[in-house]
Order: C-alpha cells, then sequence, then structure tokens
C-alpha cells in the first residue's frame, strides 16, 4: 500500500517517518523555513513554516510534524499567511534589523521573508536598546551580533550536531535568552574551535564572518568552486571574489565529501596569498651572499645551463628534485616529465611520508 | 583510502589508530563525531587522550610505536577465539597460516607488556571489533611515521582482511593524507620508482609508452633516489643540484642541523616557492610561483577524488603558475612540451597515459569530481576498492609482521619520549597559516605538552619555560600541562621555526618508504 496524504487539495506520496516540510518539498510545494537545518533534529522553533493540517486544534509546525496517511495539509491559506506574517513582524521587532548596515544584506532569510510577507512598517515595539546584549567580537574571526539575533537555533544545532564541537547552547531563559559558549565567555576563551558552520548557517546578520566586513555585498560578489589547499579531505569551497581578490570562503553545500563543512583553516587561512612576502620576482644569489632580482630569462638560463653543465660533467643522476605535494597535479606531473624525460633521471621525489 | 569519506557517518564500528582527527582533518572528524553520536561504536587507539577519546566506547592508550604487537595480540585473540571472517579468509586472502603462526608468539599477556596496556582490555578490544560487520579503520601519520611505518600499515591491513572487512562500504582501510595533494602527487609519478599512474621505471614496456608520449629516445630505468637520500647524498657530492619545489625543508625534516648542513653543500640549489622560507636561505636561484587560488588545476585527495581548483585571482608580481616554469626550463633544455595549459597536460596527458585515469577529464569533474580507479568515459569512478573482498591484485596477501621497538627508546639521560604532529590552527611550518590574519592570536607560540603527573614531579608549572633536549639539539619552550598527554612522554608540533620539535627528531627511517620517525625519539626535560 502506498502511503499518501493530501497537500493543498492534491494526492502526494509520502515515506512514514517524513515531516510535512519534506514531504511538501517531495510534492513540489515550497514551505518557508528558518530554524529548520538540514540533517539537524527539527525543532520547530521559529515557527515560519506553520501549515493548517485538518482536524488540527492550531497550526502546526511542518518542519517537525510527521505526515500520516490521509492528512489533508494546507500551506497557503489566508490564516497561514496571516500568522508567517504575524512571526516575521514579531521578529522584525525582536531586535535591530536595519538592513542597510548589516553585513548579510541580501543575503538574509528574514530579509526575505519581511519582502515576501510586504511588510512595510513595524507593528511591534522594538526590543530595548538596553535590553540587548553587547556584540561579541573579542576574537579574530566570528561576529556575534545579539541585536540581529533571532534565536532560532540553527548555530547551536550546527555546533552540537553537525559539526559536534559542543561550543555553544541556549541560555538563560525568556526575554533574557542568549547563544552561550561554556560559562558565556568571549569565543577565544571558550571550547569553539572556529570552523565557522554557525556563520555558514546563521539565516540572518548573527553571526558573520569578521575579515569579510564590508568587503562586498553578495551582488557584488562572484561565487567561484575549488578544493581547499590545507589537509586531505578535499573539502569543496565558495570563494567569495571581489574585484579579482577573495573576500570570503564558505562551504558548499551538498557536494561531496564536505555536505558545506569547513575547518578554520579551510573558512579563514586563505589570505596569504595577499601577504606582503610573497615572492615577485625571480632572485639569484650572488656572491657575496645577497640575493638580487632578476628576469625570468637570466633565471631560468642560469637553471638550464647549470643543468645542462651539470648533465654534462656528472651525469643526470647528480640532480634531484622533490616536488609539492601541496600544488596541483599538472605541477607534479611537468616536474616529473622535466626529470625524467629531459634531465634523464629518476631522482623526483616528494614528501608523500608527512 | 580504500573508502569513501561519505562512509564515515554510516559507519556502524570506526577504530581510529594513530589519527588526531579534529585537529588534523577536522571535517572528516565531524563525520565521525556523527557517527558516534548516532550510535556508531568508536575505538581511539592513541598514546594521547585525544578530542576523539570523548565520543568512544574505549581508549586503548598504547605506548607509542607498540601498534604492531597490539595488533598481533589483538589477532592472537580473533584467531584462538575463532572470531575471524574465516569465509573471507579462505576466498579472498593467502597467507593466512603465516601470520596465524606470528600472531600466536604474541599472546595478550605479551602485547600488553609491550603496549603498556592490560591483556583484558586487548580481548575486550578484539571482541567488539568482530561484533559488528564491517568496521571501518582510519589512520593517519601516528600509524606511518616510524621506522616500522610499513609493518604497522601492513599489520592494520591484516586485521582488516582477518575481520572481512575490506571490500565494503563503511569498511576497509583508511589512510588521511595530511595534504591536500600528497595522493596526486603519488599518482603523478613524483615518486623515483613509478611513471604517472604506478607504472614502474624498471619495466620495459611502461618505458617504451612513456618514451612515445614524450617523444624522447630513452628514459632512466633505475630507481632514483628518496628524498632523504637525496639530502644525505649533497655533503657526499653526489647530488650537485637540488631543485626543491613547494617544501620547507630545513624545518619540516627531522634533525634541522644536519639537513641545513646538506642543503648548505648543495653545489646549486633552486627553490620554487610562493614565500622566502627557511629552505629558499640556500637557494642559488629562487623561482616566485603562482598559489592555489591562482592557477586552474586538479589535486586528488585521500579518497582518490579528483577535484578542480580554480582561479580566482591573479598571480603577484610577475610569479609564473608551476606548470609553466618546468615547460620553460623543458624548451630552454631543447625540449618544446605542447600542452599550453593544466587542462591540456591533464586532458591531453595525464588521463592518456594513467590507466585508471582514463575516464577523468576536465568536463566531467566539473562538480564533485571523480574517484579513480575511473578507467573510462563511461566509468562513475570507484567509491570502494576491493569491492566485495575481489582484490586488485588478485588475492589479499596476509604479512607475518614482528614488533620492533622505536629507534631510539628513553633510557637514564634522555628519560622521555618526543611524539611529534600538527595542531589545529597551523599548518606545517607555517608558511601560509602564519601568513594568514587571524590564525597567531589563535596560536602564536610552540608548547611542549607535558602531563600532569610529570609537572608535578618537577615542579613545572603550566606556561613555564623549559628546555627539551635530545641527542640533536634542544630548544627552550613554554611546558603546557595537559591531561592529553600521558607520563612519559613530551608532544610537540613543527609549526614554530624557534621551538620546532625537528630540532629534535630523529632521521632514522623505515627501510622501504623512508619515512623518518618523527614519532619517537628520547628527550630530556628540564626547567630554566
Amino acid at each position: 500500500m502506498s502511503d499518501t496524504f493530501i497537500l493543498n487539495g492534491r494526492e502526494t506520496p509520502f515515506t512514514p517517518g517524513q515531516m510535512i516540510l519534506d514531504a511538501a518539498r517531495g510534492g513540489g510545494v515550497e514551505i518557508p523555513t528558518l530554524c529548520y537545518l538540514k540533517g539537524a533534529a527539527p525543532t520547530g522553533a521559529c515557527r515560519v513554516c506553520c501549515v493548517e493540517v485538518k482536524g488540527a486544534r492550531s497550526l502546526v509546525a511542518s518542519c517537525s510534524t510527521p505526515v500520516t496517511a490521509g492528512m489533508e495539509v494546507c500551506t497557503e491559506t489566508e490564516i497561514v499567511h496571516r500568522s508567517r506574517k504575524m512571526i516575521v513582524e514579531l521578529m522584525l521587532a525582536s531586535g535591530r534589523h536595519n538592513c542597510l548596515m548589516c553585513e548579510a544584506n541580501g543575503n538574509c532569510r528574514l530579509q526575505d521573508l519581511a519582502y515576501f510577507y510586504k511588510i512595510t512598517q513595524l507593528q511591534f515595539p522594538q526590543k530595548d536598546e538596553k535590553d540587548i546584549y553587547p556584540t561579541e567580537d573579542q576574537n579574530p574571526f566570528i561576529v556575534r551580533d545579539f541585536s540581529r539575533c533571532i534565536l532560532c537555533g540553527r548555530c547551536v544545532q550546527a555546533c552540537n550536531e553537525v559539526m559536534v564541537n559542543r561550543a555553544i547552547s541556549q541560555g538563560y531563559r525568556g526575554g533574557a535568552s542568549k547563544v552561550v559558549t561554556g560559562g558565556d565567555s568571549p569565543y577565544n576563551e571558550s571550547e569553539c574551535v572556529f570552523c565557522g558552520h554557525c556563520v555558514e548557517v546563521c539565516p540572518v546578520g548573527a553571526l558573520t564572518e569578521k575579515k569579510a566586513k564590508g568587503l562586498g555585498r553578495p551582488w557584488e560578489t562572484q561565487k567561484i568552486r575549488t578544493t581547499c589547499p590545507y589537509c586531505g579531505v578535499g573539502c569543496q569551497q565558495w570563494l567569495h571574489v571581489k574585484d579579482g581578490k577573495i573576500v570570503k570562503v564558505t562551504g558548499v553545500e551538498e557536494a561531496q565529501p564536505n555536505l558545506g563543512r569547513l575547518c578554520v583553516k579551510g573558512r579563514f587561512a586563505y589570505d596569504f596569498i595577499y601577504s606582503a612576502d610573497r615572492l615577485k620576482t625571480p632572485l639569484i644569489r650572488e656572491k657575496s651572499g645577497d640575493f638580487r632580482e632578476a628576469s625570468w630569462d637570466e633565471a631560468l638560463d642560469l637553471v638550464a645551463s647549470k643543468f645542462k653543465e651539470i648533465i654534462q660533467k656528472d651525469g643526470p643522476d647528480a640532480i634531484a628534485g622533490v616536488s609539492c605535494a601541496r600544488s596541483i597535479n599538472e605541477d607534479s606531473y611537468q616536474m616529473q616529465k622535466l626529470f625524467r624525460a629531459v634531465i634523464g633521471t629518476n631522482n623526483i621525489d616528494h614528501c608523500a611520508r608527512t | 583510502m580504500t573508502n569513501s569519506f561519505a562512509d564515515f557517518m554510516k559507519a556502524k564500528m570506526i577504530l581510529v589508530i594513530g589519527s588526531n582527527m579534529t585537529e588534523a582533518h577536522p571535517v572528516a572528524a565531524s563525520f565521525v563525531k556523527d557517527a558516534a553520536i548516532g550510535g556508531a561504536k568508536l575505538i581511539v587507539v592513541d598514546p594521547r587522550r585525544t578530542d576523539l577519546v570523548d565520543f568512544a566506547e574505549m581508549h586503548v592508550q598504547i605506548q607509542v610505536g607498540s601498534d604492531v604487537a597490539l595488533i598481533n595480540g589483538i589477532i592472537y585473540v580473533l584467531i584462538s577465539e575463532d572470531l575471524y571472517d574465516k569465509q573471507y579468509v579462505e576466498s579472498c586472502t593467502v597467507g593466512f597460516e603465516e601470520i596465524k603462526q606470528k600472531a600466536m608468539e604474541y599472546p595478550p599477556e605479551r602485547a600488553a607488556e609491550i603496549a603498556g596496556v592490560s591483556a583484558d582490555q586487548i580481548r575486550d578490544l578484539a571482541r567488539r571489533l568482530a561484533s559488528t560487520k564491517p568496521a571501518m579503520l582510519m589512520y593517519t601519520l601516528g600509524i606511518t611515521e616510524h621506522i616500522c611505518g610499513v609493518n604497522n600499515v601492513m599489520s592494520c591491513a591484516n586485521l582488516q582482511m582477518l575481520l572481512g572487512n575490506v571490500g565494503f562500504e563503511c569498511g576497509g582501510v583508511n589512510p588521511l593524507r595530511g595534504q591536500n595533494n600528497v595522493q596526486g602527487a603519488c599518482d603523478m609519478g613524483a615518486l623515483p620508482n613509478v611513471f604517472p599512474g604506478y607504472q614502474k621505471v624498471d619495466n620495459a614496456d611502461a618505458r617504451a609508452k612513456f618514451e612515445k608520449a614524450w617523444n624522447v629516445k630513452s628514459l632512466p630505468d633505475k630507481h632514483g633516489m628518496m628524498m632523504p637520500t637525496m639530502l644525505e647524498n649533497l655533503p657526499k657530492g653526489r647530488i650537485k643540484a637540488f631543485y626543491v619545489f613547494g617544501e620547507n625543508l630545513a624545518n619540516t625534516e627531522p634533525d634541522i642541523r644536519h639537513v641545513e648542513h646538506c642543503l648548505e653543500s648543495a653545489e646549486f640549489l633552486v627553490c620554487q616557492d610562493i614565500f622566502p622560507t627557511e629552505t629558499t636561505r640556500f637557494a642559488h636561484v629562487i623561482l616566485p610561483a603562482a598559489a592555489w587560488s591562482e592557477n586552474d588545476g586538479t589535486f586528488t585527495s585521500s579518497e582518490r577524488r579528483v577535484n578542480r581548483v580554480r582561479t580566482a585571482s591573479q598571480a603577484p608580481g610577475q610569479a609564473k603558475p608551476n606548470w609553466l616554469i618546468f615547460k620553460e626550463i623543458a624548451r630552454r633544455m631543447g625540449q618544446e612540451w605542447t600542452s599550453g595549459s593544466a587542462q591540456e597536460i591533464w586532458d591531453n596527458e595525464v588521463s592518456v597515459l594513467a590507466p585508471s585515469l582514463g575516464g577523468v577529464k576536465y568536463r566531467r569533474i566539473e562538480q564533485d569530481g571523480l574517484q579513480w580507479p575511473a578507467p573510462n568515459e563511461e566509468h562513475c569512478g570507484t567509491p570502494t576498492l576491493h569491492k566485495d573482498g575481489k582484490f586488485t591484485c588478485g588475492l589479499g596477501v596476509f604479512k607475518a609482521i614482528d614488533w620492533i621497538p622505536p629507534a631510539e627508546v628513553p633510557d637514564k639521560e634522555y628519560p622521555f619520549v618526543l611524539s611529534t604532529g600538527r595542531r589545529l590552527y597551523h599548518y606545517h611550518t607555517r608558511t601560509q597559516t602564519g601568513r594568514s590574519e587571524g590564525m597567531n592570536e589563535l596560536l602564536g607560540e610552540e608548547t611542549a605538552d607535558i602531563s600532569p603527573i610529570d609537572a608535578r614531579i618537577m615542579g613545572i608549572a603550566d606556561g613555564e619555560m623549559i628546555s627539551v633536549k635530545s641527542r640533536r639539539g634542544k630548544v627552550q619552550v613554554k611546558a603546557r600541562v595537559t591531561r592529553q598527554v600521558p607520563k612519559g612522554l613530551v608532544w610537540m608540533a613543527f609549526h614554530f621555526r624557534e621551538a620546532c620539535a625537528n630540532w629534535l627528531t630523529n632521521p632514522v627511517y623505515d627501510p622501504i618508504t623512508q619515512t623518518a620517525e618523527y614519532k619517537a625519539c628520547a628527550v630530556r626535560i628540564e626547567k630554566v
């Protein structure tokens, strides 16, 4: 017997145990979400995904309500719309959601929903400035602006259920609620390992990358997919590039092998390429021991002639080389080809063992 | 890796041996932790109480360098209690009698004495491993960086074959590669004995194939030197010219003083790099190279996945792509190479010449890449090697292996074991992470990690400067008193020049791979 339920009047299949949200998406019906985080246990915290279920006493959160056979679900009724709109209005009143000054402008679910539900003015009094916790940015990478936090809990789930670093949790109660580290200490004095997955999943501007601040709006940057240059896992990254400069790195969602996850090095240690220390011109050591700048022609001619001289005098096996395990395959291929086919030796290796 | 990272999260039983994954491979570790909190059984074998132990049902805290003894002890229990996979052993492997005989020399009591754990724990461990199939084994440099590194790896393979775990999803023997493209550099033949695709240089057919492809009359047939041998031969004058591409040997190799002496004696040293390093100081010519995001190309990850790397920014000044520099030198030495881009090199040369990469073309790896072997363009890649126990080479071969101690063990004069590795916030010699804003703020200096017991006995406070001395050298460094480290062990990394562990490490090597024993030498610590 195939399981079906009635979604907006249409018979739709579902798998037992599936939540309304997932089954609806499977049936081609999109329901807005804020707190829902794929791969983590649904919490039903924000209620933005509410839907009407026939016979239910109130609207239900579709992310955390399992479908049953024959259940009648409506996702776009008047009451659903009104309810979602009010939830968004309450969130807008919960802090300082002033998009012009927000790093997440253009990359914000709350902004999208406010626009979608045509909210043009605040319906509720805004939270008092003195009741908002001060911004926490003592560390080099992550800014947590409590005035923009909607307490959806995605960051807490990302930290505990996805990356399992267990550094942050929901703290305090009621109006004093706050996402905290152990002992509510600054991030750099906590268990936080700065993987930045909390920033990655934050649907608003509460968590942003400190190094990216002011460097480019989402619509100004181009996203280029690449592979992380650190360990051998091969995480897939988006490089956010503005005017030929990387301003931010994020994980590629759904990509193998990392499913959008990165570590502190992959996410934040990308700007070495812009270091003033970079070698910019060939250098040749003089008799005095000092290096002087040289042209490519001079440097390469020197290398080639010295190699030819040594091959002639001592044979090709008097030359040896190590390739780089950090650089691209094509570089290693070319280097071993140079050693084998041009110099004529198999003295080519790399640090395969470390 | 015989298997894929996608297996980690789905695995039911995981044995992690010699891998501090949460620091060295944090994203891989997140999948292991996901599995553990979802109910998978996790066993961690490590001399240190690494962070992964928090998620493990068992921590087997062995002595540094006792892996073979431990695994032989496990094999003893599996065989004597009839817990191994007989059907798999009979149909998929050879050499069972030899390992059985060898394992019988390692009853749990003997293995326990060598490994510094209890015999009961070894029995318990063996029974747990046999209780869930398949079990997935992961290791890192804790296994390989010993004079018996190859033996350690073979022991891991013995164990997994005996349990019938090789060739299945969520099973296998899985070394996590420390660098983004170590796998690729091996695949490309940057090794002294093989051409790209592991075709042997001493095979006449392979040579003929590459002679034709590269349009040369003959190619050398003798194995070349491995890196430690190259270094040794510099002061001896047998190597005159040394070409170092993107390596900082003066910090990464054991016994820095000796390594620098070797580098210094090169008649002609070429360094090709993106930064001046401790190694480029000895160069005669330095060639500036384009970095990671400054050229198109491919990296191959631990799971044999060929991934794209893309250009996002311009190389500074006159820095050039490395492949182009090699092409230019070849031209000056009389050879015109036709490939004029990384894609042409890959599509027209690498994938044509390496059979396992035949199906990997740039147009096929725009998204998630492909895991080799992918021999033709219809092939979708290979997530699991030796599928269903059908080994690529025919049958899986058991190797009888004896335990040997590290080359240098503690004595009266040097009573501590020094073991080394990497920390979360830095990478190797910090050429990159040290120049990425913020990383130094999170970790600004090296420490010598010691146990609370030793700290108390010696009256050393956390953060106090101490000296660590080996037969090779001496460093002054802050003590970090931590429960991660057991009594008798000092643990350090090689990220910072000033107190780099490699002033102290022992330049002794595995006889087959010439991997240095970074994980074990003897030191003395003193208050200063």
